[in-house]
């Protein structure tokens, strides 16, 4: 018997909506067998994972904490990945912003003003831009893959953030932790609801995702996002520019990806350390396909994502399992999410060799 | 039956209800055909009839819904290319599957088995394709070749399986009329050594001039078996289209205008190794005027649209004008504010995005020189959906477009029907210059005519038409003047009268008319 996957006459709307779905599915199956494997029980574990973090106040508030970056930068990433660029680099792009952020509250520590927090958004913003400008040029100029390019200023960003808060931005009354002075108050990214940690980044990650929405529904700007990403050529016979579009979509997710470092450090940490991301750069490329790169789907991707970071933590303190569930899950729902898109623009058939079997009856499906 | 149940012996190959369903959709319904030994069998259809389905099961290429293939009258079930070549069936596809950094033997000995030595390989190759009248050097590199040597690569290739029959798929479309009598003679020495040639093709003429049967295809049925030596083109054709097809008429668009279209000088370097280098291009087109552009592809038709639509802009301001205005540093978008319009040659991907609906196609092509109609808020640039769809409807309509819904994606209409859609979009803006690269390459017998009419009726209302084209029969329905591009070099313009088949022929295999009296002659008119 063999496996055969054969081309549809067209794209398959029921499964385009489905196909996440049954990502999570085996996701969460595959996640069973793994806790099997550890010598837990399963559905206890999947129970504390997905469930219990659902059942209480402090944990929804968690989830919206660390769903707010991982919407900011996915939708960004949307942009980019429907426009055939590659920004895999988000992650450096949200440090980059945070430490560009912080210039306000570390180097100007003394200045107190309303303005401090808007200036150091705004620095955020450019920050993460100017970072993602860096694969831009290389692209648009050299031909340079953006994918290696934006990867590997990843690693640099994060050394960088080490190098500064060990070096210069070290607070001098920390007894020599790593860190940076804490931010004063009018620097930290106000609480929006009496019942929780939920900040500002949570609202400006909502409106992010609709004006994205938005732009890729009904403006000329999305429509030749999305020509330029379908075929290039097209693009050129519309007098769009790909090169253009390079930089517009880079700078844009780098832009996102900053605002959501320096949203980040201010209104969760309150300081720079060493590590201010779990990896939220990289897991937004999750986000982002798991939302089909739609900005609102992205919304419900990111939530979920954001979920597994939380029920990681709660196995681990259940059930003492290494946290690293969380990156095991979320890479499991990554394959499941690319495999089962296969599903929209193939069927799957099995073939059982019949060696000669007449044409006729071959076909007789 | 067919006719083949007349004629003596058992069929080589005969194929019964013969059927292929993709989803819904039948490709082909119920085919029956005979193919003789030693016999050339046309199989004769519109884009999208079925013959290319046909032949890809005939060639394992594609697995058949229902029906039976009898090879010698056993039935056999042909499950790979390999199977179809064991049988002894070869073929020769339009696309072909070169590797054009690689020689002619070592793009041979790839389709071999890897055991025969490349020199062995070249020999053979070597003599097969001297004893067919297709001569070709094994150690010459594919990219260095015409599409015609390419071709004979491809048939060689077939040769060297020693098959019983040839699928040939519409192989005299890249070819010059002298490289396709050529390929004639090797088809009829072929059919003497009592091999039998499947030959596919949407061209009358030479069906009737080679062919010893003709199955006709339309909708996946067969519509008629036939001699068509005893048929009229007129039959075929109704045979084909189901309807008589009209008969285009470029008459009454002599009358000659300003130069609304010109070349000076226009040269452009290759921009990859692969493409062609345009030298010294001169070129006018006046209002009213039709001018057509003949020769064999890969001679640089597309680099001269791209220079002359602004996709890819050239160095020079003064290389080209549009409208008296000096355009050659400036972009697409800018010429087509200066009121000019144009059509690709590709239509996947290029002159459309196979992926989006029609309107949004639309939109594609006039996002700003219709940004009054089409864009609302200002900056924002909110796409103003209701007009673009209306537009859309309205081009539809008059064009003539089928489609399956109301806006249906640009990849799920039939060739010819997108290709309607895409001529339709630019003459609906009323464009006083249009420049369209290959207007019905691939295109049913129906919309061809249809939109060679358009292009004509466009030239007759004042409008200047640059038609670059393959295909000699459009090129001589349309024109008012004919030029030759062969090389990159563009020929002098002669006015269509004067030219014969056989001039142009010379004129495309790159002997221009640039001899002193003839270049006076040209610039006599």
């Amino acid at each position: 018997m063999r496996i055969e996957l054969e081309k549809r006459p067209r794209a398959s709307a029921f499964y385009a909506v489905l196909s996440p779905f049954i990502a999570l599915l085996l996701t969460v199956i595959a996640g069973g067998v793994m806790f099997f494997l550890l010598g837990k029980d399963p559905i206890a574990a999947l129970y504390s994972f997905f469930v219990e973090p659902l059942l209480d106040v402090w944990s929804l508030h968690e989830i919206a904490i660390k769903a707010a970056p991982l919407i900011l930068i996915g939708v960004g990433l949307s942009v980019c990945y429907r426009s055939n660029n590659w920004n895999i680099g988000a992650e450096g792009q949200f440090i980059m912003g945070a430490i560009a952020g912080a210039i306000v509250p570390v180097v100007f520590h003394e200045w107190h003003s309303p303005l401090v927090l808007p200036l150091m958004l705004v620095f955020g913003m450019i920050g993460g831009a100017l970072y993602a400008a860096i694969p831009a040029f290389l692209k648009a100029n050299m031909n340079t893959n953006e994918i290696l390019s934006s990867l590997m200023l990843v690693y640099i960003a994060q050394l960088f953030l080490d190098w500064m808060v060990r070096g210069p931005w070290r607070s001098p009354d920390a007894y020599n932790f790593p860190v940076t002075r804490d931010f004063a108050p009018e620097a930290v990214l106000p609480e929006i609801l009496a019942s929780g940690r939920t900040n500002l980044g949570f609202v400006f990650a909502l409106a992010a995702a609709v004006l994205l929405w938005f732009m890729m529904r009904y403006t000329l700007k999305g429509f030749e996002v999305t020509v330029l990403g379908q075929s290039e050529r097209a693009g050129r016979f519309a007098g769009f520019s790909s090169r253009r579009m390079i930089w517009f979509s880079m700078l844009l997710s780098g832009a996102l990806a900053g605002l959501a470092g320096i949203s980040e450090v201010s209104g969760n940490i309150g300081k720079l350390q060493p590590i201010i991301s779990p990896g939220y750069g990289f897991t937004a490329i999750i986000v982002a396909f798991l939302g089909r790169l739609n900005p609102l789907g992205i919304i419900l991707a990111g939530l979920f994502l954001a979920l597994t970071y939380v029920g990681g933590e709660a196995v681990q303190l259940t059930l003492s399992v290494s946290d690293k569930v969380t990156r095991v899950f979320q890479g499991l729902l990554l394959f499941f999410v690319l495999s089962c898109d296969t599903l929209i623009l193939y069927r799957i058939r099995l073939v059982f060799p019949g060696a000669a079997v007449p044409a006729a009856q071959q076909g007789a499906e | 039956m067919s006719v083949a149940g007349a004629s003596a012996g058992s069929p080589l190959l005969a194929v019964r209800n013969l059927t292929k369903l993709f989803g819904t959709f039948a490709a082909c319904n119920g085919i029956d055909l005979d193919v003789q030994p030693g016999e050339i069998h046309a199989l004769l259809g519109e884009n999208g009839a079925g013959k290319s389905t046909l032949v890809k099961m005939l060639f394992g290429v594609l697995a058949p819904t229902a029906g039976e293939v009898l090879w010698q009258g056993a039935p056999v079930s042909i499950a790979s290319p390999g199977a179809a070549r064991r049988l002894g069936i070869g073929m020769v596809f339009q696309h072909f599957s070169l590797f054009e950094a690689l020689t002619v033997a070592e793009n041979i000995a790839l389709s071999l088995d890897g055991t025969i030595p490349l020199a062995r390989v070249a020999e053979r190759a070597s003599e097969l394709s001297h004893a067919y009248g297709l001569p070709l050097d094994p150690k010459a590199h594919v990219a260095d070749l015409s599409v015609g040597e390419r071709q004979r690569i491809e048939i060689v290739r077939a040769l060297l399986q020693n098959p019983q029959l040839i699928i040939l798929d519409e192989p005299t479309s890249v070819l010059t009329p002298q490289e396709a009598d050529r390929l004639f003679e090797t088809l009829f020495k072929l059919r003497a050594e009592g091999r039998s040639v499947l030959y596919i093709s949407h061209r009358l003429e030479e069906v009737q001039r080679i062919c010893d049967r003709a199955t006709v295809l339309r909708h996946g049925k067969v519509t008629g078996a036939c001699d068509p030596k005893r048929e009229t083109a007129a039959s075929l054709a109704r045979m084909m289209v189901g309807a008589d097809v009209p008969h285009v008429s470029a008459a009454g668009t002599s009358a000659k205008g300003e130069v609304l279209l010109e070349a000076r000088h226009l040269s452009v370097p290759a921009r990859t190794p692969f493409a062609v280098a345009l030298k010294n291009v001169c070129l006018k087109v006046h209002a009213g005027e039709v001018l057509a552009i003949a020769g064999v592809a890969g001679n640089g038709q597309g680099e001269l649209f791209d220079a002359l639509s602004g996709e890819y802009p050239t160095a020079e301001p003064d290389a080209v004008h549009i409208r008296q205005r000096p355009v050659g540093t400036r972009g697409i978008t800018a010429r087509r504010l200066l009121g000019a319009g144009f059509v690709p040659e590709e239509r996947h991907g290029h002159a459309a995005v196979t992926g989006m609906s029609l309107s949004d196609n639309l939109v594609l092509a006039r996002n700003q020189s219709d940004r009054q109609a089409f864009l609302g808020g200002g900056v924002l640039g909110i796409i103003k959906s209701t007009a673009v769809r209306m537009a859309a409807r309205r081009i539809s309509e008059a064009m003539d477009v089928r489609k399956s819904g109301e806006d249906p994606p640009a990849g799920s209409l039939s060739g010819g029907n997108l290709q309607k859609f895409i001529v339709g979009r630019e003459l609906d803006r009323q464009p006083s210059v249009l420049v369209v690269n290959q207007p019905t390459w691939g295109v049913d017998a129906g919309a061809a005519s249809r939109i060679r009419q358009a292009l004509v009726d466009l030239a007759k209302s004042g409008s200047a038409v640059l038609v670059i084209s393959q295909d000699l029969d459009e090129i001589f329905e349309v024109a008012t003047e004919i030029a030759v591009i062969s090389e990159g070099r563009l020929s002098d313009i002669y006015p269509a009268g004067e030219l014969s088949r056989e001039k142009i022929g010379l004129l495309m295999g790159g002997l221009y008319g640039r001899a002193e009296p003839m270049t006076e002659a040209a610039h006599a008119h």
